[in-house]
């Protein structure tokens, strides 16, 4: 594969790997927002902030890969949008520093009102970011963000029917990701009724991310009619079909009360929806620009890269260190 | 005159204030991010060879701040890395690819240390101790490392090379020669250096404050001494790296030196000016030290200085802001190395703190003494390259983003950031008054779960 087709499939990686785990721990805070009152939620609380804690900050850090991918690999690309959705990114942002400040505060607040204050901030921004970046996404999918520097409609570009669903879209997957996650978290902790509740909000949830996407569908035809093409009868089609099996799939898994092979047919039908529209919309970044024309010269694709690989080397072990030490069985019991 | 197309001079303003805004509140939990894993690291080894007991809760305790201030950096900078697009479509647009290679790398590094910060503050007690202590170290390297990357970004705008230009679009990019710029071995050594020095100083005032309240039992001691004396032996090879970089300004930059210097007239011999404001094109009321600048800036008594007047005024960044802004970091980094140098000369005789009084006070403002000179000193850096975002190639008001509204956008960010910090100055403040930590900093939020 040449250069920039390497450089925006890897981009499109970590495009799903924050999907899939940054897009579950804003999810978390879906959960902790809808749990109830602060004594009755406290055990969803609880899980929810043990799963979340000591891994969110490596989540994360995949947006961050994006968007430096992005600027690096089709600046010009990066400019426009950055620049034509600057209120919904702004607003995004924001809700990215209410998230994560709110919950490392709430972690070692002790008194219940300053728990409850940061807890709702944590909570409200979990949905609104998520939202935000999903009207951002359909903006683009549109078609809606021409070439140049804030050339678009600062307003429309975000507020229109395929932004919309996919931000409600990007809540929702954001929800049933996580609510899959923490059944089975739930389950490892024998917590019989805590995994049920997340069992039936995960079957909940994926009957209604499954309608929101079928109604995408729907808006795309007339929104952006040649990406429903290419999505319907083209390229992307056989991606859009795992989607839905995978989908349909993961409501048998949790009926069945399957949660470990849930998490992966649930991935699985997330990341089937983004890379069809990955490659329903290639090679077209923005209306008449193509991937060739936007990408960096060859010397930075490549050092970029090159980089990345040698970095990959050093993550891959750290990684697996983080993981091993977390499963394995602890005997040390807690001194002081 | 350069004519600036459609872009409302205030959103202009309000962007640059908010970049300078996030900017200047992300550098000072940085700086705490990169200096104190390695202070936290020094006294749990500390703490393992000596057995002291006070080193082992120290390093508890600054473990447990580490896991609120890197959530904090890590959203603050989040933001950072929007707000170049959002703000600065212009400058990413076209130069994004010449500086994305140091971000890249940045990127790894930001993954590195969130992996190995969740191991070594959620793996305390599950970790045999010595294990423990060199998880730890991936930390520190990747926070010194990720510093150094991003200001070789920041460098680049200083003495942007690396890079071929045909018809406003770039054409080639070598982006080792962009990252490794003239600017960047002076800029990024001052820059962790400084990092040093403000976690040190800042971490040491805590426990001077405490020990003004009559706190002076050996946790509070230890507290103040082991910060103090790690920020004590940066802050003289911190001058000198500060020097280093004054002069290579005074070679590359000579706007920026003159606009340093309030020097307006280019001329030889020309003294170093203490104080003054810049009035009507020429510097008044300062104290004149003669030949001192020439010596500085050059080696030599004779050397010329380029004046101010040798730049259209549209060119010139505003004297006094940046002026000031360079003498109020070198009085404070004197300042600090006077305090350093009274712990060192009474330590040397006494193996002892010093007594007095004066004491305690000086090290419980040193810290902000210390955010004030790394602040200031990034005024003088970013105000002095004014009125160019990339030196000397791209203006920043062709930078900015022209779309309407940047003003509103800049009230909302001040609005966040205010309650922010004021959250975070609380809930720092909460974790230091908080009962001795009982076990290990996260640990708890581990072990109450089974995990199978
Ligand atoms: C604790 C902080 C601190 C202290 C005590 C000093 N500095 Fe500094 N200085 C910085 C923190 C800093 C900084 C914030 O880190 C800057 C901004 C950009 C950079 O690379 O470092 C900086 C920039 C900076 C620049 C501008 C570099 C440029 O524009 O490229 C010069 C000329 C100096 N410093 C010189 C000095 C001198 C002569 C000092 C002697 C007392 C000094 N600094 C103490
Ligand atoms: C973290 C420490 C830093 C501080 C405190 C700082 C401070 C500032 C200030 C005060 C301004 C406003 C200048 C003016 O408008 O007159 C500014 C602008 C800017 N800085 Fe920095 N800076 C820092 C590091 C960096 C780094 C590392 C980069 C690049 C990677 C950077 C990129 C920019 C950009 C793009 C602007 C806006 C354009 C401009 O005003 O020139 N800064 N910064
Ligand atoms: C001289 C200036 C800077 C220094 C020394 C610095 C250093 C650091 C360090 C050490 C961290 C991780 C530690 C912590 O979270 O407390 C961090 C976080 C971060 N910084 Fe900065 N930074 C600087 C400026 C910038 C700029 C200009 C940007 C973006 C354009 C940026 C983007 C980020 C991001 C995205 C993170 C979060 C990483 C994560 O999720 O862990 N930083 N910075």
């Amino acid at each position: 594969m040449p250069l920039p087709e390497i450089m925006i499939a890897v981009m499109w990686i970590g495009l799903t790997a924050y999907a899939l785990f940054g897009g579950a721990d804003f999810g978390g805070g879906i959960w902790d927002l809808l749990a109830g009152g602060a004594v009755s939620g406290q055990r969803q609380r609880a899980l929810v902030e043990h799963s979340i804690g000591p891994v969110w900050e490596a989540n994360h850090v995949w947006l961050i890969f994006v968007i430096v991918l992005m600027w690096t690999g089709i600046p010009s690309v990066f400019a426009a949008v950055a620049s034509t959705l600057y209120i919904p990114l702004t607003l995004a942002a924001l809700g990215i520093i209410g998230r994560g400040a709110a919950f490392a505060f709430r972690k070692v607040s002790t008194e219940l009102w300053q728990r409850r204050l940061f807890g709702a901030t944590f909570a409200f921004s979990s949905v609104a970011t998520p939202f935000f970046l999903g009207t951002a996404a359909g903006a683009i999918a549109s078609g809606r963000v021409p070439p140049g520097i804030a050339r678009g409609d600062l307003v429309g570009s975000w507020l229109n029917p395929t932004s919309l669903v996919a931000g409600a879209l990007a809540v929702g997957t954001a929800a049933y990701l996580a609510s899959v996650y923490l059944a089975r978290d739930a389950q490892r902790t024998g917590d019989a009724a805590l995994t049920e509740a997340f069992r039936n909000r995960a079957l909940g949830c994926g009957i209604v991310v499954g309608a929101l996407s079928a109604a995408g569908l729907l808006v795309l035809r007339a929104d952006a009619p040649a990406l429903f093409t290419e999505l319907t009868t083209g390229r992307a089609m056989p991606l859009l079909l795992l989607s839905v099996a995978a989908g349909l799939a993961s409501l048998a898994l949790l009926w069945n009360r399957s949660y470990l092979a849930v998490r992966l047919t649930a991935a699985l039908a997330v990341t089937g929806l983004l890379w069809g529209w990955g490659v329903g919309q290639y090679p077209t970044l923005l209306p008449g620009v193509m991937l060739r024309e936007a990408a960096a010269t060859s010397t930075v694709l490549a050092a970029t890269l090159g980089a990345l690989a040698v970095g990959a080397l050093l993550l891959l072990p750290s990684l697996w260190w983080l993981y091993a030490t977390f499963q394995r069985e602890h005997t040390a019991p807690p001194k002081s | 005159m350069f004519a600036l197309i459609d872009v409302n001079p205030a959103d202009l303003g309000a962007a640059r204030m908010q970049m300078a805004l996030s900017l200047g509140w992300h550098i000072v939990i940085a700086c705490l991010g990169v200096g104190m894993p390695a202070i936290t690291l020094l006294a749990e080894w500390r703490g393992h060879r000596t057995g002291d007991v006070h080193y082992r809760l120290l390093a508890r305790r600054w473990a447990r701040a580490l896991g609120v201030l890197f959530a904090v950096g890590a959203v603050s900078g989040t933001i950072l890395s929007f707000e170049m697009g959002l703000l600065w479509p212009g400058l990413m647009g076209v130069y994004g690819e010449v500086i994305g290679l140091p971000f890249a790398l940045e990127g790894i590094a930001f993954f590195i240390e969130a992996i190995f910060l969740g191991i070594y503050l959620y793996a305390w007690d599950r970790l045999p101790p010595v294990a423990h202590l060199l998880s730890g170290i991936p930390i520190v390297l990747a926070g010194v490392a990720s510093a150094f990357f991003v200001v070789t970004a920041n460098a680049w705008m200083q003495q942007p090379t690396g890079f071929d230009m045909r018809n406003g679009r770039i054409v080639a990019v070598d982006p080792w020669a962009a990252m490794f710029n003239p600017a960047t071995p002076p800029q990024t050594t001052h820059m962790i250096l400084a990092a040093f020095m403000v976690a040190g100083y800042g971490m040491a005032s805590v426990y001077a404050v405490a020990m003004l309240r009559g706190r002076r039992d050996r946790y509070h001691r230890l507290g103040l001494l082991l910060p103090l004396t790690v920020a004590a032996i940066v802050t003289p090879v911190q001058i000198g790296v500060g020097d280093w970089a004054a002069r290579f300004v005074a070679d590359n930059q000579p706007v920026k030196l003159a606009a340093m210097e309030g020097v307006f007239e280019t001329q030889r011999g020309v003294p170093l000016h203490l104080g003054g404001i810049a009035v009507d094109g020429e510097l008044r009321y300062a104290l004149e030290i003669p030949y001192g600048l020439s010596l500085l800036a050059h080696w030599k008594p004779d050397a010329e200085i380029i004046g101010l007047n040798h730049t259209p005024p549209a060119d010139r960044p505003p004297v006094n802001v940046v002026h000031w802004a360079f003498q109020i970091m070198v009085g404070l980094g004197f300042a600090l190395l006077a305090l350093a140098a009274w712990l060192a000369v009474t330590w040397r005789r006494r193996r002892d703190l010093p007594d007095s009084p004066w004491f305690p006070r000086a090290v419980a403002v040193s810290g902000v003494a210390a955010v004030l000179a790394l602040e200031a000193g990034w005024v003088v850096t970013e105000v002095g390259r004014q009125p160019w975002i990339v030196y000397g190639v791209l203006r920043t008001a062709q930078a900015v983003n022209p779309a309407p509204g940047l003003v509103y956008g800049f009230v909302l960010v001040t609005a966040v950031y205010l309650v922010l910090t004021v959250a975070t100055v609380y809930v720092l403040r909460r974790l230091a008054r908080d009962v001795p930590v009982p076990i290990a900093p996260q640990e708890r939020d581990v072990t109450d779960y089974r995990v199978t």
